[in-house]
């Protein structure tokens, strides 16, 4: 896959960049294309592209990195700074009202996610404290009223609709039903429609007036390509939108078009959408999405849910071994438990370094159900077995795989995982592990 | 009307002509309201030049904005570059007509038509990422087969998101057709299972199979998706007809991605491009030929159940170099 080969010959460039002594403007130069080529395959919008080569450049050949001792890593930490300050640079929440109810419209084009987003919010705001309502304004797709009210039963938040009325009288009528109800924010969730459509934007300004909208919210997909500015820009213009989010980034979508509507737009992106559970939205940390881009994976992010799971000792302890690839399965029984608070393994996986360059992800995935039965064939291992897995032959699998209540099966296939794990870990790991020095961060010590 | 007849009554060489026209005139339309086409820049670049290396450079990155991705923009460079050569070009206009054959001829690799049917039931399956638009290329597809009289049923095998079974039903009953169903968060396999029984049963012509959406990188979902494949194909006795990977044309590179893996977890037999009628987009399709070998079949073209299009990647790629603001 070109997508994989370019991540891996991004790294394999900075790579190259990092052991050098001194750099000219040829080395430069070179480690601009890669870069560029980087952000087009990530979906960066060309314009925004060349804008930013063109600054990096500038910077890069001045004087701050050619003096420099360490060059490579100066070029690589410009690169990071300047587009994480493309995307924001710092967090941007979203902005209630000072008298309430705060009403926020979400729109999109069709099938970018608003109708999840919007129960998603909802959830979120809950959990604050807040007492939100729920809107059915997408009158035009079949049964979208009725998926906002299975999500709505399902997070116990109310749902306002008047069936196929009018969009606007229903923003309307929930306006005065919030107020009658005590709901403090107000969350609209309208059709999806093409930027193009004059008739249906009028639509949405005429909400926006009507309800008087506080924050309008621009739901966009991670996979859309270069036409992402195009929507954007159009919705900004004729709404002046409040923020974006960021939907479906559990995927492996790069996210380009986030970098590039921010950078056109002027406007922040708020949150991100990282699963279709109701709780899978965050907060978008700019840092962070710049190294994704980049296809340098996002050891923050994995850093900071491990801190947040275990202590920081532990934690750094597992990030230095997930680096080393030498975790044991006693490691693994130790992290199981911890694993389970940071989210699906898969998810977890994703934020790690050159993920795209692994072809074995199938069967790597860990089903939170699984977890149960793992944990329960690690404990019927002696220690020494968790140590030294490979000890493990046919009658101790069988003897496990008794002791467990599981299947001999069951164990074979943890074995396996294990081994390609570690195979995976060591894979990805490989190219850092040359280097003397160690640290949590490969690109950016 | 834009489609081969697959049922009944054959369409004739005066009606395909007809419909490649309409075609034409929607995809057009779309790329108008933009006014700023991809080639209309291909227009701007080539008119009044002479071929040179800084030529074929912008012309990639023409390429490249339309979503092509930088291998297959590279890739159609090479073959203008060669060509101009060889057929010793120097005006750049020609380069234009030059590289529409490229597209189409790479558009062409795969057959473009829908299998035609020889075994009832006639089955289809549609999947796709969250939100690309299966359920209503379904719909779509359901109401063009009713038109040509063939008994049609669908199966709801989106089990799991909230509304998805109620969205099939709407259609079903909008249109016509006849719906398998199971309770919401049932097993789509199930779901499956009991569609191909009951179109069996039924002697129905044409089984359509909605699936949920799900991001390709989920490996569990997608090894579902797989299981409901073989089910289907089991109790068929033989492989579907169709499976269609449902692209929204807005996808940028991550559709390759998209390709790829739905192409490991099941027999993918074409592409379905919705959502064409915004503005000038879906160059990734190009893509999707040149890397993954894949065809798109079908076109889509606005939320409503007559918005279907077969593909045609002459009338696409000329809808592309359409001259903008002329009539035609
Ligand atoms: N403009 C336009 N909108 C479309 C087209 N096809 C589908 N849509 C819209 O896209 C949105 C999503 O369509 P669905 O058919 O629900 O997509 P899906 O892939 O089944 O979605 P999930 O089941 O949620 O994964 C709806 O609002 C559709 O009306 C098209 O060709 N043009
Ligand atoms: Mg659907």
């Amino acid at each position: 896959m070109p997508f994989q080969n370019l991540s891996s010959r991004l790294q394999g460039v900075l790579h190259r960049l990092r052991g050098k002594g001194r750099l000219n403007e040829k080395d430069v130069d070179e480690s601009l294309r890669e870069i560029r080529l980087a952000l087009l395959e990530a979906d960066v919008n060309f314009k925004v592209v060349r804008d930013f080569i063109a600054q990096i450049r500038e910077r890069a050949v001045g004087h701050e990195v050619l003096g420099s001792l360490t060059p490579g890593q100066q070029v690589i930490r410009i690169v990071n700074e300047e587009l994480t300050e493309l995307m924001g640079g710092t967090q941007a929440k979203l902005s209630l009202a000072s008298q309430p109810p705060t009403v926020v419209m979400i729109v999109g084009l069709q099938g970018s996610g608003k109708t999840t987003t919007a129960a998603k919010l909802a959830n979120l705001f809950r959990g604050r404290g807040h007492r939100p309502l729920l809107v059915a304004a997408d009158v035009y797709r079949p049964a979208a009223i009725k998926q906002l009210k299975v999500l709505g039963e399902q997070i116990e938040v109310p749902v306002f609709s008047m069936g196929e009325a009018n969009p606007v009288d229903i923003a309307k009528g929930a306006l005065s039903h919030a107020r009658n109800n005590n709901n403090d924010l107000i969350l609209i969730d309208t059709a999806g429609r093409l930027h193009i459509d004059q008739g249906l934007m009028s639509e949405l300004v005429q909400i926006k007036e009507t309800a008087q909208v506080h924050e309008i919210l621009l739901v966009v997909d991670a996979m859309t390509g270069q036409d992402a500015v195009n929507v954007a820009q159009t919705f900004n213009q004729e709404l002046d939108l409040g923020g974006l989010v960021l939907t479906k980034l559990d995927g492996d979508a790069r996210g380009g078009a986030a970098l590039s509507v921010k950078a056109v737009t002027g406007k922040p992106i708020k949150f991100v959408g990282v699963s279709e559970k109701i709780d899978g939205i965050e907060s978008f940390h700019p840092d962070r999405m710049a190294s994704r881009i980049l296809g340098m994976g996002d050891m923050l992010t994995l850093i900071e849910k491990a801190v947040a799971a275990v202590d920081e000792e532990k934690a750094e302890k597992m990030a230095a071994k997930l680096q080393e690839a030498e975790f044991t399965l006693e490691d693994f029984q130790d992290q199981l438990e911890q694993m389970k608070q940071m989210g699906p393994l898969d998810q977890i996986m994703n934020l790690l370094p050159g993920i795209g360059n692994i072809k074995h992800l199938k069967g790597l995935e860990v089903d939170d159900s699984h977890l149960k039965k793992i944990e329960a064939i690690i404990a019927s291992m002696t220690p020494e077995e968790r140590r030294r897995p490979q000890i493990i032959k046919g009658s101790r699998r069988r003897r496990i795989a008794l002791g467990s209540g599981t299947r001999v099966q069951d164990v074979n296939r943890l074995l396996k995982q294990y081994n390609q794990t570690r195979q995976m870990l060591k894979q990805f790991m490989g190219p850092q592990k040359r280097q003397k020095k160690k640290g949590m961060f490969p690109f950016f010590q | 009307m834009v489609w081969k007849r697959m049922f009944g009554a054959k369409s004739s060489p005066e009606d395909l002509e007809r419909e490649k026209k309409g075609l034409l005139q929607k995809l057009r339309l779309g790329l108008e309201k933009t006014k700023q086409g991809f080639i209309q820049k291909v227009d701007d670049l080539t008119s009044g030049r002479r071929v040179d290396e800084n030529l074929f450079q912008e012309l990639e990155e023409v390429l490249i904005q339309g979503d092509c991705g930088v291998n297959t923009a590279l890739y159609l460079v090479e073959q203008l570059r060669a060509r101009s050569r060889e057929e010793k070009v120097t005006d750049a206009s020609q380069l234009k007509k030059m590289l529409a054959e490229e597209m189409v001829r790479l558009l062409e690799r795969k057959p473009t038509d829908l299998k035609m049917p020889t075994e009832k039931p006639y089955v289809i399956m549609m999947v796709g990422v969250n939100g690309v638009g299966k359920t209503t290329t379904i719909a779509k597809l359901a109401h063009r087969f009713k038109q040509e009289k063939a008994k049609v049923i669908l199966a709801a095998g989106d089990t799991f998101r909230a509304g998805a079974v109620e969205q099939l039903e709407v259609w079903a009953n909008r249109i016509g057709v006849e719906l398998v169903a199971h309770q919401a968060g049932s097993d789509p396999a199930a779901v499956a299972f009991d569609a191909v029984n009951a179109a069996k049963a039924r002697d129905s012509d044409v089984l359509i199979l909605d699936t949920a959406g799900r991001l390709q990188t989920k490996v569990n979902l997608m090894t579902e998706l797989g299981k409901v494949q073989r089910v289907v194909a089991r109790e068929l006795g033989r492989d579907l007809d169709e499976i269609l990977l449902v692209v929204d044309a807005g996808t940028g590179q991550n559709a390759l991605s998209q390709g790829k893996l739905f192409q490991e977890a099941v027999s993918l037999t074409g592409v379905a491009l919705t959502k064409l009628d915004g503005t000038a987009k879906g160059g990734i399709v190009l893509a999707l030929a040149n890397e993954l070998d894949l065809a798109v079949k079908l076109v889509g073209v606005g939320e409503q159940y007559d918005d279907l299009q077969d593909f045609d990647p002459e009338a696409f790629v000329q809808a592309l170099f359409a001259p903008l603001n002329r009539s035609g």
